[in-house]
């Protein structure tokens, strides 16, 4: 993969992941972490190579059947990309929204996920007013208000305290447990060698995958 | 096709304040054109029905001092001539009636140029003849003048084909400008609605990406830009229209007053209002469409 006429980003990268299973993307700063979840997440396309999610191949795929693919996949951003105008309960519920389902139960979803991420006193609030750490968790019940098959977080960890990394660390366990495959880019060495999950290790636009080790919790 | 809800931010877009201002700016520029093309299409069709299966004979007044002309007639009251004349002409074919005009209606119909004073009585003014045929009579203006100017020697007849050809044409280019002038406006209303959406489009990068990513359909996207400029299309066009309509009665009173024999009434009828409230309707849908395209055909372009 590359941007523009850049160099390649990403190359020689292969691996499966299997339906359910849990990985740690990790390496070095600028080692192309987000531009593989990038390439998962359908915002970019590779420049060569071939990419099957859901047993599609993405490259081939038609256009217009590229939304519904991308609505079994949640993304928790870095950034976390919440949008400012839009009241926390309307944000969690915009995945809903997007794909036609009626108000009223897209409501009802949403609230009682806002519910059981704490957030029950802000649906209504904005997000410009709210903590680092609640804007994870409604960054992180967007992505999953869908039931996604396949979750994709950037450092959901990155700003939040270690007390709240670990909570969140179990909530993806818990919606892993529902079936959901789940890869997760952190720098958080502690979490991984805690969790032991398996590890997708990128390092100069390489991947190596490592396998899961015995957690410590 | 309607959104009522936006989970774009359009809403503070700079665009919202001035675009309804450009839409009722060529609104009512198009409705100024158009109202005029109608008012104008009244008057010739006016014209043409007053001036249609008629003829106008004049007989000039005769040359002092009297001279022998013709067929042993002498020239020199004008009265004989004119009844001369109307002898001819009520015995005619095709001829309904001839009715030679007094010298009051010659008053009234000189009196924008020469005012409502005694000079009219003065002039050597030629007598004129109204005269009107018979529903598909075919009479020939140029067959009647000969054989009048044989009787009546300087009588000429005068069937308005020449005045109405010249106006018809006046008219046609007069209805190539409005149309021209529509057509303008309507390409200045898609150009605008393509910036001011291809702005959105830009300045709303991040949250088209974030919908994309989240799963949204193109037309997810379309229908928010679209029911925008539906929206703000409607309302510069309703104000548009108002402010037209205002300049058409104004100018439309103002014409009245004048009380002149020459301008027709400068009034469209309520049928022509209907017609002209169609047109902010119809730019707002253009809107609507031009906005709808852009975006789709941008979004296209987008992995």
């Amino acid at each position: 993969m590359r941007y523009g006429v850049g160099p390649e980003v990403l190359h020689d990268v292969n691996f499966t992941l299997a339906p359910g299973s849990f990985h740690f993307l990790v390496g070095p700063s600028g080692a192309g972490k987000s531009s593989l979840l990038r390439l998962m997440y359908l915002a970019h396309k590779p420049s060569r190579g071939l990419i099957t999610l859901f047993d599609r191949d993405i490259a081939t795929a038609p256009r217009c059947d590229l939304p519904e693919l991308r609505r079994k996949i949640g993304v928790v951003f870095q950034e976390f990309r919440l949008l400012d105008h839009l009241s926390v309960l309307d944000n969690v519920a915009l995945p809903l929204r997007v794909a036609g389902m009626p108000e009223k139960q897209l409501r009802d979803y949403a609230e009682e996920l806002l519910s059981w991420v704490g957030l029950a006193d802000h649906m209504q609030s904005r997000p410009a007013i709210l903590s680092g750490g609640q804007k994870q968790r409604v960054a992180i019940a967007r992505a999953v208000i869908s039931r996604p098959k396949l979750l994709l977080a950037d450092e959901p960890t990155g700003n939040v305290d270690d007390k709240i990394a670990l909570r969140l660390l179990y909530l993806f366990e818990e919606l892993n447990k529902l079936g959901t495959t789940i890869v997760i880019a952190t720098h958080n060495e502690a979490l991984i060698s805690r969790f032991g999950h398996a590890q997708l290790h990128l390092e100069n636009g390489e991947l190596l995958v490592r396998p899961a080790t015995k957690r410590s919790v | 096709m309607f959104e009522t809800r936006s989970d774009l931010p359009l809403r503070g877009d700079a665009s919202r304040r001035f675009l309804p201002w450009l839409v009722a700016l060529n609104v009512y520029l198009a409705a100024l054109a158009l109202a005029g093309l109608m008012a104008l299409g009244d008057a010739v069709s006016t014209w043409d029905k007053g001036l249609t299966g008629s003829m106008t004979v004049q007989i000039p007044a005769p040359v002092a001092p009297a001279s022998k002309i013709g067929d042993g007639e002498i020239a020199g009251d004008n009265d004989a001539r004119v009844a001369k004349a109307l002898e001819l002409l009520r015995a005619t074919p095709g001829v309904a009636s001839a009715q030679a005009l007094s010298r009051a209606e010659m008053a009234t119909l000189m009196e924008p140029w020469l005012g409502s004073g005694a000079l009219v009585a003065e002039l050597p003014l030629p007598a004129l003849v109204d005269v009107q045929l018979r529903p598909a009579a075919g009479v020939n203006a140029g067959g009647l003048e000969s054989v009048l100017a044989a009787a009546v020697p300087g009588a000429t007849v005068d069937d308005h084909k020449k005045w109405l050809d010249r106006l018809v044409l006046l008219v046609h280019s007069v209805e190539l400008v409005a149309g021209a002038v529509v057509l303008l406006v309507a390409g200045a209303a898609i150009a605008t609605v393509i910036f001011i959406t291809r702005t959105g489009l830009s300045l709303h990068h991040e949250v088209i990406s974030l919908l994309h990513v989240i799963g949204a359909q193109d037309d997810y996207i379309a229908r928010q830009f679209q029911s925008q400029a539906l929206a703000l299309g409607l309302k510069g066009g309703a104000i548009g229209f108002a402010l037209a309509a205002v300049t058409v009665v104004g100018l439309g009173m103002l014409a009245s007053r004048l009380g002149s024999q020459l301008l027709p009434p400068l009034s469209i009828g309520p049928l022509q209002w209907l017609a002209l409230a169609v047109l902010p309707l119809g730019v707002a849908l253009i809107g609507m469409a031009t906005a709808r395209v852009t975006v789709m055909r941008t979004l296209a372009r987008l992995p």
